[in-house]
């Protein structure tokens, strides 16, 4: 919205500021000054404005000079209109307002033998053109400008029709279904028994409120005019602009509440500029008001304010003498507020006011309010800065310490922390929900690629991975730690969830050294060390055959492996399904994963608990095993832990190889063993005994020593 | 080296035995003199005390074996301080490490880059939220957080948006397929805002309360520069018996001074909230050019950063529904919410909204 400075001035004489410190006042105290444009010397100043919706009162001439008015302490003249004397009609214009609860009040002023054309010089002020066209207004007609100038001015609609138009005379009503109108934008609508029309005996006439009719509008050959300045309810108003798809600047006030007693002043000033052209006043203004509405906004009851409750909400200000009686009377004065003692038998004491609310500040309502316009036009800046006591703890959310702990240790595997789209397809929602169907749509998406609420983060993770392969980034490694959504449209369930994905080479950079590729092992290591950093009993990896349909499908399933803590499945993790990666032109190997939170959580976090470390000799031995294809580590593992000696420190997998000197089908392993006891060197037969154990039980097992 | 075989002993007095010791002395000293490198020393080391062909052995061998027996006990204490010096040069030897040629020959390039393990880089929101809520928790402000799909009562209703009221046109809110026939209040939606946590969390505890919410919010926002239909927000809530507009200044002005520097300033003007009253906009004056003026604050010196204000009675009122003691006359609080992403934007220098969300490897590495 645009202010010209040179018009508030015109309200304001006594205003000397000049218009960088007056933007300043005013947005200090809410009433925006967004830009501020210097129009040359005469001119004056253009403010670009941004005034809060609930200040719709201040987006007019008029109600940003009453704001300059309150805070400068300058007396507002009251707006004015002198029309000359109405000759008498011989019946009053009819109007009827049949809606009323839609409908507050209804003004109608008849103007007769006007000539439509420019606009004139209009009196003293002279400043519709130069008003106009420091705002870049276009001047189009005396009957279309006047409204544009009461609007700027004051902020009232008005309209004005063509009254040889009108059959009969005015009704304010809900339209019939399926009743017609032409609107001034020139469509055809057909209307709906919600919308609120101002019509005549016969017809429709416009939206009320919202826009008007095109039949009856003011031509060059208008003789007649009948000068519409009605009040409109906010709900009313809003549902006719909504089903008809129009925002204009009548039902932008309206929607928000316009001045009830403002019609008669717009009105007025819009028939003095018309008038100026010629012509004469039929009859006095007919003025139908409802008195319920009234009531609701120009009759509101005053409101109990006591200077207490104003301290103790606001506190304590720079000035030594705080906020006073003196300081709530002039503000609240200032504003159009009415101040009178309390009502007998209140027993509020020394210090309070009823208030009696301006009609065009329907946003007061409440004491608070009224605390809120004192400490606006005193200037919040003038308040102290202090700073409350606190006796109380702080609490750390029960899953914070895992939450980091979880974190920690991804980024010190070298994963980048990512935050992916809380959004995905339907179809990718299908691939990748843990819980089969349980994928919430949303109503209105962003787009159909985001159409549903992620139940997984791996569609997230997957997009994020193909943007770096896409931007030519080969070594990806990302987590997230989001959330994911389950459940139905009528019960959403949100549960944590770790997302991880790589592709590209291990987390080092070398000079010197050949990066190796991440793989299947790397990402279970950091499976296993997200795992182990909580308490658990056992955990183990397993995998299922394909026809199983157990794997999720956005895994490979023989490169995928299923993470189990203390018999709960926490998660998911492998290769990319190569179809998933085809379907997204991902040509390298994707290593993918997500662990759900809301599991793993449920266990404590590894308290570290220190071992004696011996100080007797280890001995290592290594056994070159061949075995079957179809023994998988797992079963050496456990027939070796299965023998329970103590003196086993420690055995691992040195070496996996496959070679063509082996028998069919079979690959060789080595096995690597470390003995050591806590309180003595072992003796050479002891470990003969142990070694020949670990033979047996690996031989039973299915392997056999290499020779 | 070229020493001579150890020769037979003529004599096996004391005259003699110190001769021949002081020659072999003398030799092994002469030995160790030139010793360089790790072969030379292993070299010394096997030609005097090799278990085999070492000459102490030699010497013991030869020696000791044919000593008669009362020459034997000052012949043993001689060779007892032969070994011990060996030994002692051979220390040396190693102590003094190879010499300079060797080590000059062992040159490695060392402006050649250093082997990096990357570790990897916490997420700047992330970052920027633990920053905050940490300043927070040094005022006693605890960590409160709520679901992201929430309810039309939680994230409207009790936030003081009345059904129809124009605030909501303003966020465009994503919402659940399937909600038309439900009852207004509890249709489910993605939270446009942290806020419905400050009415969960009054429903939970009587006053005091102090807590910060951290959270990811959604919109229906078309993405630019500097929108996201997905963002995440600070808010913070205060309430008990005398808090007062000027503790929220005094509050958010440390805050910001905690967050940006000490020598930010604030300044606050009014606003309109629906769940603040009376409510603020905050500003600091801009931490590029300290107020001068520049092209990031458009020349104003100022930067507009948070919204907040005394928190509204009516929300009081829809918190003693559950908790009575939430009674506006008696109580009374403040509330703040900041955009995590335009902190997180002006501390990085970062231009662009989108690229918190694209997980470029590239834009995430650069804070590790």
């Amino acid at each position: 919205m645009k202010i010209l400075t040179k018009w508030l001035r015109a309200y304001l004489p006594g205003l000397t500021v000049d218009a960088a410190q007056l933007a300043e006042d005013l947005t200090l105290r809410g009433i925006a000054v967004e830009g501020i444009y210097s129009l040359g010397e005469g001119k004056g100043t253009l403010y670009e404005m941004d005034i809060t919706t609930n200040r719709v009162d201040a987006m007019n001439h008029y109600g940003i000079a009453r704001e300059a008015a309150a805070i400068y302490g300058l007396k507002l003249p009251e707006l004015n209109f002198a029309l000359p004397a109405a000759k008498p009609a011989k019946t009053p214009f009819s109007v009827k307002i049949e809606a009323e609860d839609a409908c507050g009040r209804f003004t109608a002023r008849v103007l007769r033998d006007v000539t439509i054309g420019n606009s004139r010089d209009w009196f003293a002020l002279a400043e519709i053109a130069t008003y106009f066209g420091l705002l870049e207004q276009k001047m189009i007609s005396n009957a279309v400008d006047a409204t544009n100038f009461a609007w700027l001015a004051m902020g009232q609609p008005t309209h004005a029709f063509d009254l040889d138009k009108i059959e009969g005379g005015i009704i304010v009503r809900r339209a019939r279904k399926g009743e017609r109108l032409k609107t001034l934008d020139g469509v055809d609508r057909v209307l709906d028994a919600s919308d609120l029309v101002v019509a005549d005996h016969k017809k429709a006439l416009g939206l009320a409120g919202v826009m008007g009719g095109w039949d009856t509008m003011i031509t060059a050959e208008t003789k007649n005019v009948l000068v519409e300045a009605a009040w409109f309810d906010p709900v009313a108003v809003r549902q006719t602009a909504r089903r008809h798809g129009l925002h204009t600047d009548a039902s932008h006030r309206f929607e928000r509440g316009a001045d009830f007693n403002a019609a008669p002043v717009a009105s007025a000033l819009v028939s003095a500029i018309l008038l100026a052209n010629g012509g004469w006043i039929d009859g006095e203004l007919v003025d139908v008001r409802v008195a319920a509405a009234e009531e609701r906004t120009a009759r509101r009851k005053p409101i109990a304010l006591q200077l207490s409750e104003v301290q103790r909400i606001l506190g304590t200000t720079e000035d030594q003498e705080g906020i006073t009686a003196a300081t709530v009377e002039v503000v609240l004065t200032a504003l159009g507020c009415g101040l009178a003692p309390p009502a007998v038998g209140q027993t509020f004491g020394q210090d309070s006011w009823q208030v009696s609310l301006p009609s065009w500040r329907l946003d007061l309502e409440r004491e608070i309010d009224l605390i809120e316009e004192v400490a606006r036009v005193y200037g919040y800046n003038r308040f102290a800065n202090t700073l409350p006591a606190f006796g109380e703890g702080v609490r750390a959310l029960p899953w914070a310490e895992k939450e980091s702990t979880v974190r920690g240790t991804l980024l010190a595997a070298g994963f980048n922390e990512a935050i992916g789209s809380s959004f995905c397809s339907a179809t990718e929602g299908a691939v990748t929900a843990p819980q089969p169907g349980q994928v919430v749509p949303l109503g209105n998406p962003l787009s159909e690629e985001a159409g549903v609420l992620r139940p997984s983060l791996v569609p997230g993770m997957l997009a994020m991975i193909a943007g770096n392969l896409n931007r030519d980034v080969g070594d990806v490694r990302l987590f997230e730690l989001g959330t994911t959504f389950g459940g139905t449209t009528d019960k959403v369930e949100e549960r944590p969830a770790l997302g991880f994905g790589a592709v590209g080479s291990l987390p080092e950079e070398s000079a010197l050294h050949t990066s190796r590729a991440f793989e299947f092992y790397d990402i279970k290591g950091v499976v296993e060390q997200v795992l182990q950093r909580f308490e658990m009993r056992a955990m183990y990896f397993d995998r299922f055959p394909a026809e199983s349909g157990l794997t999720p499908e956005w895994l490979h399933p023989y490169r995928a492996a299923r993470a189990v803590a203390d018999g709960v499945t926490v998660g998911w993790f492998g290769q990319l399904h190569p179809r998933e990666a085809t379907a997204r032109k991902i040509k390298h190997t994707v290593l993918i994963g997500e662990i759900y939170l809301d599991r793993l959580y449920k266990l404590p976090l590894r308290r570290p608990i220190a071992r004696e470390i011996s100080r007797y000799q280890t001995v290592h031995r290594d056994f070159s095993l061949i075995l079957g294809e179809g023994i998988a580590w797992e079963t050496i593992d456990r027939a070796i832990g299965e023998l329970q000696i103590p003196e086993l420190a420690d055995w691992r997998v040195r070496e996996v190889f496959r070679d063509a000197k082996l028998g069919n089908g079979e690959y060789a392993l080595l096995l690597g063993v470390t003995f050591q006891a806590q309180d003595r060197t072992l003796r050479e037969e002891e470990l003969q005994g142990f070694q020949a154990r670990v033979v047996e039980a690996v031989g039973k097992a299915g392997a056999r020593l290499r020779v | 080296m070229t020493n001579e075989a150890i020769p037979n002993l003529p004599e096996y007095n004391d005259a003699a035995l110190d001769k021949a010791f002081a020659a072999l002395e003398a030799q092994a000293r002469e030995a160790a003199a030139g010793l360089d490198g790790d072969a030379a020393v292993e070299a010394f080391r096997l030609e005097w005390l090799g278990r085999k062909q070492g000459r102490l052995n030699e010497v013991s061998g030869r020696w000791l074996k044919s000593a008669p027996v009362d020459a034997k006990k000052a012949l043993g204490v001689r060779f007892n301080a032969l070994k011990e010096l060996v030994e002692g040069l051979l220390v040396a030897a190693v102590g003094g490490g190879p010499s300079d040629a060797t080590l000059k020959a062992e040159a490695i390039d060392i402006t050649l880059p250093g082997t990096r393990r990357l570790i990897g880089a916490e997420h700047p929101i992330t970052r920027t939220m633990n920053e905050i809520v940490q300043v927070f928790a040094a005022l006693g402000y605890s960590v409160g957080v709520g679901p992201e799909v929430e309810t039309d009562y939680y994230n409207f209703e009790s936030m003081n948006f009345p059904p129809g009221h124009p605030a909501r046109d303003t966020q465009d809110t994503l919402v659940v397929a399937g909600q038309d026939r439900k009852p207004l209040r509890d249709r489910l939606l993605l939270r446009t805002h942290t806020s419905p946590v400050q009415m969960r969390t009054m429903e939970q505890q009587p006053p005091p309360v102090r807590i910060v919410i951290p959270g990811k919010v959604h919109r229906n926002d078309a993405a630019d520069a500097t929108h996201s239909p997905i963002f995440h927000q600070v808010e913070g809530l205060c309430v008990d018996s005398n808090i007062t507009f000027s503790d929220l200044k005094g509050t958010l002005d440390h805050a910001m001074k905690a967050l940006f520097g000490s020598a930010v300033k604030t300044r606050f003007f009014p606003s309109f909230f629906p769940f603040t009253e009376p409510s603020a906009d905050v500003q600091i004056s801009c931490i590029f050019c300290g107020g001068k003026g520049c092209r990031k604050c458009k020349q104003s010196g100022w930067i507009e950063l948070l919204g907040c204000g005394m928190v509204d009675p009516a929300v009081f009122a829809f918190a003693a529904e559950k908790q009575p003691a939430y009674d506006a006359k008696k109580i009374s609080g403040f509330a703040f919410g900041m955009g995590v992403e335009r902190i997180a934007m002006m501390k990085y220098g970062i231009s662009e909204i989108g690229q918190f969300f694209a997980g470029d490897m590239r834009f995430l590495g650069q804070f590790a």
